[in-house]
């Protein structure tokens, strides 16, 4: 498969946001995630856990509570006061409402899912019915001392708990009155803490009230009698959040030292219908406070401020051994941060409020395979470039040649110019852009510069010619007839002649950019886009879906390939489909055309279509052959997967020229050192 | 007097408290524990060993309450019976042929049958397979009628447990836990899935307990973990909780009667409590002394016992208190010291809990004190090379203590110490008086104290592998402050730069022989003069040894080849000896089924006379000797049945009478008694025989039901009598007294011949025993042996 040359580059300081709320919807098996910048990401967990979407954040709008409502609809509402409720076929906030009693500090719907419960900042319980587009406030509850931190509703809709500080309130829904005041204790293991905080309540069908504080302690309360029932101390610090199962035999805690304990409902005696509450299983895969947890049939889920989330499936519940049944833990995004201008050797990085543009280095020694190769000239930081107002930048490029940067925030679209002068570079922003061109999801240029595609979110894809200084709008591709799904993925073939793009769901569109009409589509698929190309010369377009699976569509044909199609046949190696992230990035090499380059985070592979497929039998992760084997050794062992392993985790690769990569690393170790320190806790033996 | 008998060995102390699990009865107040063929049972008050339930001719190795009668008790061993007792009385009532070794018992009150852990095909295959009892009134009943319940288990008994009044049993063996339900007849294996990698590696299972009301199972692990098990009759939908505390593997695990906490115990010698099975809700017990090796629950809930590495079982009370200490002989891994006699209190001195020198009372089976020699804080950690105390040697009449304690982490690096302890009168212990840092520059083979009569300035000898041998003497070392004493080194000697490896003092103190590895030379103690040498080469010397008395010109000596050599100091002359030439007084064979590793003649409180020749060794001292397992086995002529004390019998009777009016006037009288013999400083113990003699009878009167008994006048003459008896045993008492004391003078001559004949059995055990045979002055003897006397009519007055 040839010998690279490699940048390896870990200059790109992203530090991921902490995890602040997740909450489950089970109608969907969808997962959403709101992190402490504000973004909200929504994770298919049908589809090997892909983030399918994602709401971009925004300065003021920390979220503190965040609900699955009435099916499909989420909300959340955060410390700005105000409840939000998002789009999710636009991938936009609908609107934003102010439920004016100071911070949001919970928020919980009802079970049947019509009305939606706040707990705020000065101790109101306020009721929001949801109307079929929009929610209305109905009244408040008992005014309560302080701020009101959790909320639960009773399984029937006709109590609710809420934890405050020092207390928990069970309210009437019908009267709207607080029946049972029931105090915590605030002593922690014999000392007197000051304040005892309801970190979370659970409500169960039964009458009981589960609550866990800032003592570490994880409480039963009946309901009915306002009594405590069972105690269990389970951390030296704070227990922070609580998520219970549907059957409500089980339910998972987390707490600020990372651990996640696990409760189960477990029959006294095998023989006996008294049942009792267990602590089975710790697991401790975080290593700072778990913000949040949330409850699947089949999994926990947790995440906390050390930015992963925590995917550990229930080993009973699981029935096959798929990639359901191995524990998960995402921490990058599932979609490109970076992007590189291949001719000037430049590196486009995003971050929420700014971009980095890093010119690559150079060495002009050389070397053995493997060689770690002295720089002559070390990686340039050219441009850091800060965005206006406070919402988060969507999407970014950099044109191949250079000379063009465009990024886009929820509400604004910024292209701009940039003149290179030896060393200096002169930066020009293109004003006056149209009205149509206020938010992208997606922006990418043509491989000659001179064409922008922006994908909106209003479904439409515009098509804009780049001119010295200025530019043109050439045409807007309208979404289908009746879906207004926005497109994420934008994939151009070299030629320039062919636009392929793709949404959440809905299949590949395929648009010949020459005569500006849809070309074809290709047929759609159960599981997600996770990244899209089209080879140059044959025009194939090469898809990869979230169940790793990699599709190759002759675009000229209109059909999948034959190549395609042998691999459906035989099927995948299973280490192949058993592999952790999605594939992000797929390239090709401008000499071999039997060669398709992707990477997902852990790894980065070249497919050589002209070798034959693996079999389960066969090594899939093989180590390179050793040079000096003999050629027919080599052919016979060799398939048509070449993996390596080095680079990880990997969140960006590509080719440069013919003979050189550039890698873009992460490793977790720089991101952990930039978080705040974790909870100190002795370790036996240190 | 004694009738002659054949000699037996006797077990006579020292075995394993610590084998099983001890077993509480059903009122707290007595626990059982086995204890080599024994089984003992021990009052829980005051720790006094009540009986000996004495029957099983091989290891004992499971003990259980009978369930269905808690007055009675199951005991299995190694020679394939099960057998059940009357722990009040101590009396067998049946026994119940198996047939096969019994590695462990269970007992379970729904059924009539017990459980047993036997090993039938292969060496390390053992099954659990439940043993039907079958009913029958006979005393020995075979019982075959074997059912299979479990394979390939482990045979320890703590990895197996019986759960929910014996709806199932759990078993745990290497990495799985498999439960057997007896309802359903199904097993259920749950295997720990991560044992196999690295990070896991030590997940085995090391003991199991089941909780008494709900469906639980606790196991302990090899990393210190344990896990509580629920919801196991499905395969699938199981669950465990992790408790972390200990940081070695957890050796046993027990809960508590109402299952509300359990208790956990290891290495590291803290009984952890962990109430509502809670990982932040627990209480500890520390300092407990040693590895906890079981733990055991009372029935009534009241009591915990730990058994501990050290041979010892601690009662501790429901609130974590302990309450009791039964401490037994403490079982170190190597006894360098040997075995040695106090000649104060006559008990035998030896390596005990590390870093200690116990005494051990022979008499009573019972620890007297242990001596804290090292005065270092042990840490419990593998690797760690220990500081060991290596020689330990008495002098003057128990005056003074020598100990030497060695510590080497490399070829090079050798830390040497050795104390001196001189026995403080007020205290009654021994006080440290001297400290030499580096008496030697290398390892010290032998002390040696001389203990002449004459001699006023206390001597010792330390012979050294550097190869030379130091006399140490008590100089004067007062200053201002305050008078004091203090040992220095007087001399230093050598020959010819050769290993110096043995010494002794001859009886007068005159002479000392150093033995440089196959050299022996003699020391004039006078002036330190070499007098001559000896240098046959028959072989090294291991062992060296004056005559006493009427023998003191003979100098032996015991090779390593098995040669015993005895030089006649007068003429210079040498005997060789081989074990098998010259006519041994005695050869008993198959004493034991162990290797031998030391033996002692401990000096005789009331001398035997026994007028056959093959055993007159024995009148005035008795041979002790230890085994590998470290039990201590000594000869007797005695039958089993007079062996047991007096004094437990004694003890029981006094325990079953019932508090009536006359039993007061009873108490009174024996109190009486007793004053009248403490008034007597000279009373011999025969006074206590008929004594003892008669409490059946007062018992028996006590018990019976008034209408069954016979006419008063009848009883009256006959309580009567029993009463007086002791006073006219009183005039009778001095003639044996006299008798003995003849008999011992005749015997003086024979006894310094069997002294040579023992050395000849010495030599036949693989790894020979140093003896130390003191022959005290007549006078002192006598007052010995009063002052013995005295005691012994205290305790039973107690």
């Amino acid at each position: 498969m040839g010998e690279f040359k490699v940048h390896r580059v870990r200059f790109f300081n992203y530090v991921p946001s902490g995890i602040r709320c997740v909450a489950y919807n089970n109608q969907s098996n969808r997962l959403a995630v709101s992190r402490t910048d504000g973004t909200v990401e929504i994770y298919n967990l049908s589809a090997n856990y892909f983030q399918e979407k994602f709401f971009p954040g925004h300065e003021s709008r920390a979220t503190e509570a965040l609900c699955w409502a009435n099916g499909q609809r989420l909300f959340s509402a955060g410390l700005n006061g105000e409840i939000i409720e998002y789009d999710l076929q636009a991938l936009n906030i609908k609107y934003a409402m102010d439920a004016f009693g100071g911070p949001i500090w919970s928020m919980a719907a009802s079970p049947n899912g019509s009305q939606l419960l706040v707990g705020c900042e000065d101790g109101s319980v306020k009721l929001f019915q949801i109307t079929p587009d929009k929610i209305q406030f109905e009244r408040n509850f008992d005014r309560q001392k302080s701020r009101i931190l959790s909320l639960s509703w009773h399984p029937a809709g006709t109590h609710i708990a809420a934890g405050s500080i020092d207390y928990i309130s069970v309210f009437d829904v019908k009267s709207g009155s607080a029946i049972h005041k029931m105090l915590v204790d605030r002593q922690y293991m014999g000392v007197s803490k000051r304040k005892c905080i309801i970190w979370g309540v659970a409500f169960l069908s039964d009458g009981t009230v589960i609550s866990v504080d800032s003592a570490g302690k994880v409480q039963f309360w009946d309901s009915a009698t306002g009594t405590l029932v069972k105690n269990h101390l389970i951390a030296n610090a704070d227990v922070q959040s609580i998520a219970i199962s549907d059957q409500e035999d089980s339910f998972v805690v987390g707490t600020a030292e990372g651990t996640v304990f696990h409760f189960q409902l477990v029959s006294v005696t095998s023989n006996s219908s008294e049942k009792q509450w267990v602590r089975t299983k710790p697991f401790q895969h975080h290593t700072h406070d778990v913000r949040a947890v949330a409850h699947s049939p089949i999994a926990l889920i947790s995440g906390g401020t050390d930015t992963h989330l925590v995917i550990r499936p229930l080993m009973e519940k699981v029935e096959v051994k798929n990639y359901d049944a191995a524990l998960r833990k995402i921490t990058f995004p599932h979609r490109r941060l970076v992007s590189c201008a291949k001719k000037k050797q430049l590196l486009l990085f995003q971050f929420a409020h700014h971009l980095e543009l890093w010119r690559l280095g150079s060495t002009v020694a050389t070397g053995k395979n493997g060689d770690t190769l002295p720089l002559s000239k070390n990686a340039d930081h050219l441009l850091h470039l800060k965005t206006k107002g406070p919402e988060n930048i969507i999407c970014s490029c950099i044109s191949p040649c250079g000379s063009w940067i465009a990024y886009s925030t929820a509400s604004r679209f910024f292209l701009y110019r940039l003149n290179y002068e030896h060393d200096n570079i002169n930066l020009q922003r293109v004003s006056k852009m149209p009205a149509f061109l206020r938010s992208a999801l997606q922006i990418l240029f043509s491989e000659d510069s001179t064409k922008l595609f922006v994908a909106s979110n209003q479904g439409s894809l515009h098509v804009i010619r780049l001119l010295e200084g200025s530019f043109k709008h050439l045409h807007t591709f309208q979404p289908q007839s009746g879906t207004v799904e926005s497109m994420c993925l934008l994939a151009v073939s070299p030629d320039g002649n062919w636009l392929a793009a793709s949404g959440t769901s809905a299949g590949v569109h395929v648009y010949n950019v020459k005569q500006l009409k849809l070309h074809c589509t290709v047929p759609a698929y159960n599981f997600p886009v996770t990244a899209l190309a089209i080879a140059p010369n044959t025009n194939n377009l090469v898809i990869a879906h979230s169940d790793q699976q990699v599709f190759e569509y002759s675009i000229p044909d209109k059909q999948y390939t034959q190549w395609s199609r042998t691999i459906q046949k035989q099927g995948f190696h299973h280490l192949w489909l058993q592999r952790d992230t999605p594939i992000t990035h797929i390239s090709f090499h401008p000499k071999r055309p039997v060669h398709i380059l992707l990477h997902d985070a852990y790894m980065f592979c070249i497919i050589d279509k002209s070798l034959p497929l693996p079999n389960d039998k066969t090594l899939l992760y093989n180590p390179l052959p050793p040079t000096n084997e003999s050629d027919i050794i080599r052919r016979r062992t060799a398939h048509a997967f070449k993996i390596s392993k080095k680079y990880k985790p990997l969140l960006f690769m590509d080719l440069l020229d013919e003979r050189t990569l550039v890698a873009v690393e992460r490793p977790l170790d720089d991101i952990i050192a930039q978080l705040p320190p974790p909870i100190k806790k002795k370790k036996f033996g240190t | 007097m004694v009738e002659e008998e054949s000699l037996r060995v006797v077990r006579c102390g020292g075995s394993e408290l610590n084998f099983r699990r001890a077993v509480f009865s059903a009122d707290s107040k007595y626990v059982f524990c086995v204890s080599g063929d024994f089984i003992k049972v021990y009052s829980t008050a005051t720790e006094e060993c009540v009986h000996i339930l004495q029957g099983h001719r091989n290891l004992v190795t499971g003990i259980q309450l009978n369930p269905r009668n808690h007055l009675q008790l199951y005991s299995c061993s190694f020679d394939g019976t099960v057998k059940l007792w009357d722990y009040i009385d101590g009396i067998l009532i049946k026994t119940f042929i198996v047939g096969c070794k019994l590695h462990a018992l269970f007992a379970l009150a729904c059924e009539d049958s017990v459980f047993v852990i036997i090993n039938k095909e292969k060496p390390d295959v053992f099954q659990l397979v439940s043993v039907k009892l079958p009913k029958s009134s006979s005393q020995e009943i075979e019982a075959k009628e074997l059912s299979f319940v479990l394979d390939y288990i482990n045979q320890s008994p703590k990895c197996i447990a019986f759960g929910n009044e014996g709806e199932y049993v759990a078993a745990v063996r290497d990495f799985y836990l498999s439960v057997y339900f007896f309802k359903k007849k199904t097993t259920s294996r749950f295997t720990l899935s991560s044992s196999r990698n690295k990070k896991h590696a030590k997940n085995n299972f090391t003991c199991v307990a089941c909780h008494p009301k709900e469906d639980c199972i606790a196991t302990g692990h090899r990393d210190g973990k344990i896990r509580l098990w629920r919801n196991f009759d499905d395969e699938k939908k199981y669950t465990y909780t992790c408790l972390h505390w200990h940081h070695d593997l957890v050796m046993d695990l027990a809960f508590s009667v109402t299952g509300s906490s359990l208790l956990s115990g290891g290495r590291e010698s803290v009984l952890v409590e962990w109430r509502e099975a809670a990982e932040k809700n627990k209480e500890f017990l520390p300092r407990l002394g040693a590895t906890i090796e079981h733990i055991s629950v009372s029935p009534a809930g009241d009591l915990f016992c730990t058994s501990h590495s050290d041979n010892k079982l601690i009662i501790i009370h429901r609130n974590l208190e302990a309450s009791a200490v039964i401490q037994g002989l403490v079982k170190d891994r190597n006894i360098f010291t040997g075995l040695m006699i106090d000649p104060r209190t006559k008990a035998l001195v030896l390596n005990g809990k590390p870093g200690h020198l116990q005494f051990y009372s022979l008499q009573s089976d019972k620890q007297l004190y242990n001596l804290d020699i090292i005065q270092q804080e042990y840490i419990n950690d593998y690797g760690l090379i220990q500081i060991e105390l290596t020689k330990a040697a008495f002098g003057c009449y128990g005056n003074w203590l020598a100990t030497v304690e060695q510590r080497q982490e490399k070829e090079t690096e050798l830390e040497l110490q050795m104390k001196l302890w001189t026995y403080n009168k007020k205290t009654q212990g021994f006080v440290l008086n001297t400290k030499v840092n580096m008496p030697h520059e290398d390892h010290i083979t032998a002390l040696c104290f001389c203990n002449a009569e004459k001699s006023e300035n206390p001597t010792l000898v330390t012979t050294s592998k550097d190869g030379h041998f130091k006399v140490w003497i008590l100089t004067d070392d007062s200053d201002i402050y305050k008078k004091a004493v203090g040992w220095t080194c007087d001399f230093v000697g050598s020959y010819h730069k050769y290993q110096a490896t043995n010494c002794c003092f001859s009886e007068d103190g005159s002479l000392l022989a150093v033995s440089f590895e196959e050299i022996v030379t003699i020391w004039d103690s006078e002036t330190w003069e070499l007098k001559c040498t000896f240098c046959q080469r028959a072989g090294k010397i291991r062992h060296l040894c004056f005559g006493r008395l009427t023998c003191s010109k003979y100098l032996l000596g015991a090779t390593e080849n098995g040669i015993l050599c005895c030089w006649n100091l007068l003429s210079c002359a040498l005997f060789v000896f081989r074990p098998s030439e010259p006519r041994p007084l005695y050869i008993q064979k198959n004493i034991s089924r162990e290797e031998v590793q030391w033996g002692v003649f401990v000096p005789r409180v009331v001398p035997e006379s026994f007028t056959s020749e093959a055993y007159q060794w024995l009148n005035r001292s008795q041979f002790y000797f230890l085994t590998k397992s470290q039990s201590l086995l000594t000869f007797s002529t005695q039958s089993p049945e007079e062996k047991l004390t007096p004094t437990s019998k004694q003890l029981l009777a006094e325990e079953t009478l019932p508090t009536t009016p006359f039993y007061f006037i009873l108490g009174k009288h024996r109190q009486q008694q007793q004053d009248d013999k403490l008034n007597e400083a000279l009373e011999d113990e025969l006074v206590q025989l008929p004594l003892t003699e008669n409490i059946p009878a007062i018992s028996e009167l006590l018990h019976t039901p008034a209408h069954v008994l016979p006419s008063a006048s009848f009883l009256c003459s006959m309580f009567v009598n029993s009463l007086l008896l002791s006073k006219e045993t009183k005039s009778a008492e001095e003639i044996p007294d006299d008798v003995s004391m003849e008999e011992e003078k005749e015997s003086v001559d024979s006894d310094e011949e069997n002294n040579f004949t023992e050395q000849v059995q010495d030599t036949n055990n693989t790894d020979l025993g140093k003896d130390i045979i003191h022959q005290l002055s007549k006078s002192e003897e006598k007052e010995l042996r009063k002052f013995r006397k005295v005691d012994y009519s205290w305790i039973t007055a107690l």
